[in-house]
């Protein structure tokens, strides 16, 4: 599904990816973890397009084609579907007239009809009802007013909408309540299936107790130190990164003796 | 003065000593028009040292002769067609070049007193009416234009409602610029009256069939009854080489309502002056507009919102949207009188510059007499939120359709102030074509 091979990426001339390596296949969820300012949401940027991240080297694969070489408008039609740290609040674009306009670009792409406004909004009010999300959102413009819950959940209402192949989502669970947290790991659960694959980045252990990772691994200062189960989560919680950081220095060194 | 100032208002006295003989109407307008002409004389054109003009340089204008006479072609009412407002109507006067139209004009039947007529009729024919509040309000001794309206005062509008009555469909007034021998010059003076506890909307629409040069020069003298509603609509869609003057003044008796929504699309060089003055108390008004001026254009939007009585509120909301080298200008003038007590005045400006050409100029200008009022005013000058691009760029839309989504969001805020929604829907319609890329958001909803 995803194949991330020496990814180098910076900003602003700063080097910050140094060299990542990640294969993700169908069906899996793969966790991201790792302090703060170690490349995390600079990764999901590289992945969704984001300006302003230059790629110095490395590739990225998405089902055997180079994503990197896409638009980022083409890498969702494809099925990439990012779930933003910092939602963008739009005033004046109505959330039903924004998520319709993504759900028929998507669809077009894909060949199939596109929906008129009834089936759409029949559509949006379906998939709320199944993450039992009030369906205030859609009288309002994208994520304007909303609170920062609000806005990690319709991040993922959206992704119930659009149905990606792929979602990468980015600290969706970080100052959720816990009622919000279900929310969000039901939403990503019922999308979990043998043709899909998660990308979640977590600062927390918390939830992957609702999400059940099949690989953890510790991003630190840009590059991946350290691949396990979920157990490894429980173990970062307790011991910190700087024990990933040291044990993965500690194998190299093992490795090489 | 330089001589070409000079020989410009020169030409428009010759022109007014043709007009004036011709021109009908009783003696105390005969008075007024002379007292104009000379008054406008005195004045002079305005120019960038006067502090209400530092935006916007007359000099092209001043040098111009435009004639009153130019006459011009009747449209067919095929080509009217287009220009139609779809929604209901109560009726809809027709003017090309300045002329009251009957043939191309739709009067339908008004019940309970309406009266929607011809200016040049209602002074030979509503004597009273008109005498009681024509000219009354329009600021001629110290505006240029205003007095070189009032000069050439003959043909516009007439809109009555009286007291108690509610005209549900708007009053569609359209005014059509055609071809024309030379370039002309029309002056419209329209004089909407609506009595206590009444209510109305008038759609003032201005149009060009023809990218011809001419000086359109409009008068509009709004009186509101006490408890009266009243809506009124501009929308300039003058020619790309057209100068478009407009004065919207109002008069507001206690408790009155009016909104006021102006769209600006047309024109070279266009001002907007807006001046509602809350007489009585307890009144409120909301002035509402938004301007596109994109290559080659000029728009200057000149508010004054004076707070003459306790109690008024008053709300002014303007957009610009700019593009190509478009220039744009916003003056927001809030006047609160010494009586004024509790005034609630309120002012925003949002702008958007597409490109790196365009220029817009803010000012708001607060003129403060009372003791206990309350006045906000803020304005802003951005650029397209670029994440905002990404965002709906990463849920699959394509570029142009996040650009059009943006700048549409962006207007929708002046439009969803707008009551009548027939009106609102047909004005979503104009503002989609003119945006970069809006015709695909009308292909998407
Ligand atoms: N647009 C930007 N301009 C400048 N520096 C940036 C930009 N984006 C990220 N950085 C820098 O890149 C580094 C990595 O940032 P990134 O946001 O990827 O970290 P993160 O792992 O997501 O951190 P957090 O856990 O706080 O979200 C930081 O040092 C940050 O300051
Ligand atoms: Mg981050």
């Amino acid at each position: 599904m995803l194949e991330i091979k020496n990814l180098h990426a910076s900003v602003e001339g700063k080097e910050i990816l140094k060299g990542v390596n990640l294969k993700v296949g169908a069906g899996e969820v793969h966790s991201i973890m790792g302090p703060n300012g170690s490349g995390k949401s600079t990764l999901a940027s590289v992945l969704a397009g984001r300006d302003g991240y230059e790629v110095t080297a490395g590739q990225v694969l998405y089902k055997g084609k180079d994503l990197l070489e896409m638009e980022p408008e083409e890498r969702a039609c494809e099925g990439v579907f990012m779930a933003f740290q910092y939602p963008v609040e739009i005033p004046g674009v109505g959330s039903v007239q924004f998520l319709t306009a993504a759900l028929n670009a998507i669809r077009k792409h894909r060949g199939k009809e596109e929906y008129d406004a009834l089936e759409a909004l029949t559509l949006f009010r379906e998939k709320l009802k199944i993450l039992h999300m009030s369906d205030d959102l859609l009288g309002r413009s994208v994520n304007e007013g909303f609170s920062g819950g609000e806005k990690k959940k319709n991040e993922i209402f959206q992704m119930a909408v659009l149905e990606p192949s792929l979602a990468v989502l980015d600290e969706t669970d970080s100052g959720l309540d816990i009622d919000a947290l279900k929310v969000v790991a039901d939403g990503v659960n019922a999308l979990r299936g043998p043709k899909r694959a998660m990308l979640v980045i977590t600062h927390y252990q918390r939830l992957l107790n609702y999400i059940v990772p099949d690989y953890v691994h510790v991003l630190v200062d840009g590059r991946i130190v350290k691949t396990g189960d979920k157990e490894l989560a429980l173990h970062l919680e307790e011991h910190g990164y700087t024990w990933a950081g040291e044990r993965a220095l500690a194998d190299a060194a093992g490795s090489k003796a | 003065m330089t001589t070409i100032v000079k020989q410009g208002l020169r030409h428009y006295l010759e022109s007014f000593k043709r007009f004036e003989n011709g021109a009908g109407g009783p003696d105390w307008v005969r008075s007024v028009r002379r007292a104009a002409i000379e008054r406008m004389a005195e004045l002079g054109f305005p120019t960038a040292s006067d502090e209400d003009w530092r935006f916007t340089n007359l000099t092209s204008l001043a040098g111009k002769k435009f004639d009153l006479e130019a006459g011009g072609t009747e449209p067919a009412v095929l080509q009217l067609g287009g220009l139609a407002f779809p929604g209901d109507e109560a009726v809809r006067l027709v003017f090309v070049n300045g002329r009251f139209a009957p043939g191309l004009s739709k009067l339908g039947k008004l019940d309970k007193g309406v009266i929607v007529a011809s200016l040049a009729r209602a002074l030979s024919e509503l004597r009273e009416v008109v005498e009681a509040h024509l000219s009354r309000y329009l600021d001629y001794e110290s505006d240029f234009f205003s007095a070189l309206n009032t000069a050439f005062m003959e043909d516009g509008a007439f809109v009555y409602v009286p007291r108690g009555v509610v005209v549900e469909l708007p009053i569609h007034l359209l005014f059509v610029a055609t071809a024309t021998a030379e370039p002309a010059m029309s002056h419209p003076r329209n004089l909407i009256v609506v009595e206590d506890v009444a209510q109305a909307a008038v759609i003032e629409d201005y149009v060009a069939l023809g990218d011809q040069e001419y000086f359109s020069n409009v008068a509009t003298e709004l009186v509101a009854g006490e408890s009266s509603v009243v809506d009124h609509y501009l929308i300039e869609r003058e020619s790309a080489r057209a100068y478009s003057v407009g004065t919207l003044r109002v008069q507001q008796a206690r408790s009155s309502n009016v909104a006021s929504h102006t769209l600006l699309f047309g024109g070279a060089l266009v001002r907007n002056n807006v001046h509602p003055v809350l007489a009585g108390e307890g009144a409120e008004c909301l002035v509402n507009g938004l301007f596109m001026p994109a290559r080659g254009q000029h728009m200057d939007n000149f508010m004054r919102v004076e707070h003459a009585s306790p109690h008024c509120a008053s709300r002014q909301f303007y957009t610009g949207i700019l593009d190509g080298n478009g220039r744009g200008a916003f003056s927001g003038r809030i006047i609160v009188h010494k009586d004024a007590q509790k005034t609630d005045a309120k002012q925003t400006n949002r702008n958007l510059l597409l490109s790196n050409d365009a220029q817009m100029d803010s000012k708001p200008q607060l003129e403060i007499y009372a003791d206990d009022v309350k006045c906000t005013h803020g304005a802003t000058i951005g650029q397209l939120d670029e994440d905002a691009i990404f965002y709906l760029r990463a849920r699959g839309i394509p570029r142009e359709v996040a650009t059009a989504l943006l700048l549409y969001g962006f207007a929708a805020e002046n439009l969803e102030r707008m009551r009548l929604q027939s009106v609102r829907r047909y004005l979503e319609g104009i503002v989609l074509e003119r945006l970069p890329h809006g015709s695909i958001l009308r292909e998407l909803s």
